[in-house]
């Protein structure tokens, strides 16, 4: 008897657990009622995704998705989806049950994805596939393998510039205690980062250097978490930063976790603010979210699913920004500086016109050093580690660049779309590099 | 006063074979009630979809019945390896670990002896596969034998050495990108080639001659009845004059090498790379489950495998199928079906006895 009630009883806690989990499954079959203005389709998309839909990263991958089928009139009954795909073996398994099941366009979202994608892209010629984030594509030989990503450290600078403006504010009221200033007077940033990798690196360098072109006194301690999503390592990364008084902590990772710390510390009386990453996180931290760098995937994914529609070509190698409407910072927080709309309004526009060049060599130095053509190297093999040899033996090239005004820059994303910026600039310290 | 408790359970001996197939029927036909049941609260659909739909995932079409067929074979594979182990009593709780290890010789070969000519370098892969995985066995067995250390945390905690292993050359190996993803992607050097048309034949090959081998191998030889006789009782074996350490480490090799091919199989003829939490799987503890179920009957193993990458592959299918059903809802499924199968153990291994209306009036 007791068997009986307790094999009831885990019946029950397992539907109740379902109940918490199970309502989202990336609005599969949410709606089909908004491709009633437009043509339907009988081209069907999978989609393998790292996680799901309630880590930031991939929930924006989804919404980009949704939205651009809505706008071309694709039924989301026709997207199928493959959620928290481990990047291993599960990843081809899973492509080619989705082209089992009738999908000719096959999307990853994360980097760990490509090469299992590049297996299936192999075999299965008249499907295609998009890797995002990936680097492989354009030298892979694959006429049907893609890759694609954004130009995101567009919009870390100008997250990085409303982070300035309040530490600005914050500076001229006298508001930040001793701790928040290092022996030189600079004001402390904190960073909470994934990995030591480009992507990292070149994502909290912008941000740093927005700041810096708003308040120039500052210094930056990144604490690197290695894990893309880590909520309780991401909120102990944030809790080390502010422990050691910085003042703004930014965050490449995909979790609420670094915001939901700053947010409490805020509560408790400490200044410090947040700047997110993926999602507005004035959910979670009303007070304390300044803002978040975003990706607006939906631009990407419209142009793909355009152009897969009317069989013209797709880039193998697509990478936007600003420009493009591809990335965006998200909603102001109430307790942004004044003038921070106005001054964020400025610098897109001047990103957009090419006026402004994030990685502007004349604002940053390594190692006391400005950049030069050798120190800007970038080699574009693509690399098998695990033997120290080139899959593609690509070329080593400067990635400086100088336009019309002889303004020299490192031109990030250009040679390819995966980030290549990895240059280590004064200023910055890795905390927990390995 | 004595009184006699409302429920009294008694061992049972001696159950009709019709009555044992019954009760374990009964357990799985309320199992896949509670599943039918289950999948419609969550997502929603009626039980006729549910098992269309898990038909679906698993025969559908000839993409899912490969990996049905792949899946299969390998839980199989580690089933048949614990089968020698668990008859001598010997719970063997680290094939996870012996099928990493198997896979992780075989990645190292891989990786290192890479320009080795192709045929030299899929044998040395294979040695070192066995190898290392007996190693992995062998262990336990050894300090079980000669100083009595319990086997099955022995065995379990080597699992952990694997797995850490593994983690480590993973991190190794993938060097600054992100994650390791293709081993020798650019030469694909020790990837199997095709056997008869599919990369799988392989595993499936070798899987079909193990279950067949070890079934003999424990039912008809003399090394098969020693084990026997050191399972149901140690000191009759030491009075018959088996040798009880040589038959324990002995077992345990063969248990270790019999993973060992699986984690080969998998690296060099499926993965083309290695992770702690993909190369085994888990599979290596569903085993455990299959191995036990089957009563170390590897031809019983096939079915009970079958069944259980079923339910796997097919939850999974529902879970792209339905919103408000996903992954983990998949692996509750599993659980809820486990635990009505083993729960029908009790049930033909005890008898429940109410207390009687004779014995109230007593009272």
């Amino acid at each position: 008897m007791k068997k009986i009630v307790s094999a009831f009883f885990a019946a029950m806690l397992a539907v109740s657990m379902l109940v918490g989990c199970g309502s989202g499954n990336a609005g599969a079959g949410a709606g089909t009622e908004s491709g009633n203005t437009a043509e339907a389709t009988d081209l069907k998309i999978g989609v393998i995704l790292v996680g799901d839909e309630t880590e930031t990263y991939t929930k924006a991958h989804i919404d980009g998705i949704n939205e651009a089928a809505d706008s071309l009139g694709i039924p989301r009954d026709n997207i199928q989806w493959k959620e928290r795909v481990e990047e291993s073996e599960d990843c081809y398994d899973a492509a080619k049950a989705l082209i089992a099941d009738g999908c000719t366009l096959v999307i990853s979202n994360s980097y760990g994805h490509q090469d299992f994608m590049a297996e299936a892209a192999e075999e299965f010629s008249d499907v295609n596939f998009v890797a995002m984030t990936g680097d492989y594509a354009a030298i892979s030989g694959l006429d049907n393998f893609y890759n694609a990503f954004t130009n995101v450290y567009e919009s870390r600078y100008v997250s990085g510039v409303v982070a300035g403006m309040k530490v600005a504010e914050l500076d001229a009221a006298g508001e930040i205690p001793a701790e928040g200033y290092d022996e030189n007077g600079n004001v402390k940033i904190g960073y909470v980062g994934a990995y030591p990798y480009a992507e990292v690196v070149s994502g909290y360098t912008a941000f740093y250097l927005g700041i810096q072109s708003v308040f120039p006194n500052v210094v930056m301690d990144v604490q690197y978490t290695n894990s893309w999503f880590d909520i309780e390592g991401e909120a102990a990364a944030a809790d080390v930063l502010i422990k050691r008084g910085c003042v703004v902590i930014g965050q490449h990772a995909d979790s609420t976790g670094a915001p939901d710390t700053v947010e409490k510390a805020w509560q408790n009386g400490q200044v410090v603010y947040s700047v997110g990453y993926n999602m507005s996180m004035l959910d979670v931290a009303p007070d304390a979210a300044l803002t978040s760098a975003t990706n607006n995937w939906v631009a990407y994914y419209k142009e793909l699913f355009a152009a897969v529609l009317n069989g013209t070509e797709i880039p193998q190698d697509w990478a936007r920004g600003y420009a493009d409407d591809a990335v965006s910072i998200t909603e102001l927080g109430p307790n942004v500086a004044e003038g921070t709309a106005e001054k964020v309004a400025e610098v897109e526009s001047a990103i957009k016109d090419g006026s402004l060049h994030v990685f502007d060599t004349s604002k940053f130095t390594v190692g006391g050093a400005a950049v030069t053509d050798e120190t800007a190297m970038v080699d574009l093999s693509y690399m098998d580690y695990s033997t120290m040899t080139a899959v593609y033996e690509g070329d080593t090239v400067s990635a400086l660049k100088t336009d019309e005004n002889g303004v020299t820059y490192f031109d990030e994303s250009v040679l390819r779309a995966a980030p290549y910026f990895q240059l280590r600039i004064d200023g910055i310290t890795e905390l927990n590099a390995n | 006063m004595h009184k006699e408790p409302l429920i009294r359970v008694a061992k049972r001996d001696g159950m009709p074979l019709y009555q044992n197939i019954l009760i374990r029927a009964v357990a799985i036909v309320l199992a896949m009630l509670l599943v039918v049941l289950f999948v419609h609260f969550t997502a929603g659909i009626s039980a006729g979809t549910t098992i269309s739909y898990m038909w679906e995932g698993v025969f559908g079409n000839s993409i899912y019945l490969r990996d049905t067929v792949f899946y299969t074979a390998k839980l199989l594979c580690i089933a048949v390896a614990l089968a020698p182990a668990f008859k001598m009593r010997f719970w063997n709780c680290g094939a996870e670990g012996q099928v990493l290890a198997g896979g992780l010789a075989t990645a190292v070969v891989m990786v290192y002896c890479g320009n080795l000519p192709a045929p030299l370098l899929y044998l040395v892969m294979f040695i070192s596969a066995l190898a290392l995985a007996a190693i992995w066995g062998i262990l336990p067995a050894v300090f079980k034998a000669k100083m009595g250390v319990n086997e099955t945390l022995f065995t379990l905690m080597m699992n952990y050495v694997a797995i850490k292993l593994v983690d480590f050359f993973y991190n190794k190996w993938k060097g600054s990108a992100s994650s390791l993803g293709k081993l020798n992607k650019g030469t694909k050097a020790g990837y199997l080639p095709d056997l008869f048309g599919s990369e799988n034949s392989w595993l499936l090959l070798a899987v079909v001659i193990l279950t067949i081998a070890v079934y003999f191998y424990l039912s008809k030889t003399k090394h098969g009845y020693e084990i026997a006789v050191v399972g149901e009782s140690q000191r009759t074996a030491e009075y018959a004059g088996i040798n009880v350490k040589t038959v324990t480490i002995r077992t345990m090799m063969i248990s270790g090498i019999i993973c060992g091919i699986c984690g080969f199989m998998t690296v060099a003829g499926h993965d083309h790379s290695i992770s702690s939490s993909t190369t085994a799987g888990g599979y290596g503890f569903t085993a455990i489950i299959v191995a036990w179920l089957a009563k170390f009957n590897t031809g019983f193993m096939v079915l009970i495998s079958l069944f259980v990458i079923f339910l796997e592959r097919g939850t999974s299918h529902i879970a792209d199928k339905c919103s408000g059903f996903d992954a983990s809802a998949s692996k509750i499924v599993i659980g809820l079906v486990l635990f009505f199968v083993i729960g029908s153990e009790f049930f033909i291994n005890y008898k429940i006895n109410l207390r009687s209306k004779h014995d109230k009036e007593v009272a």
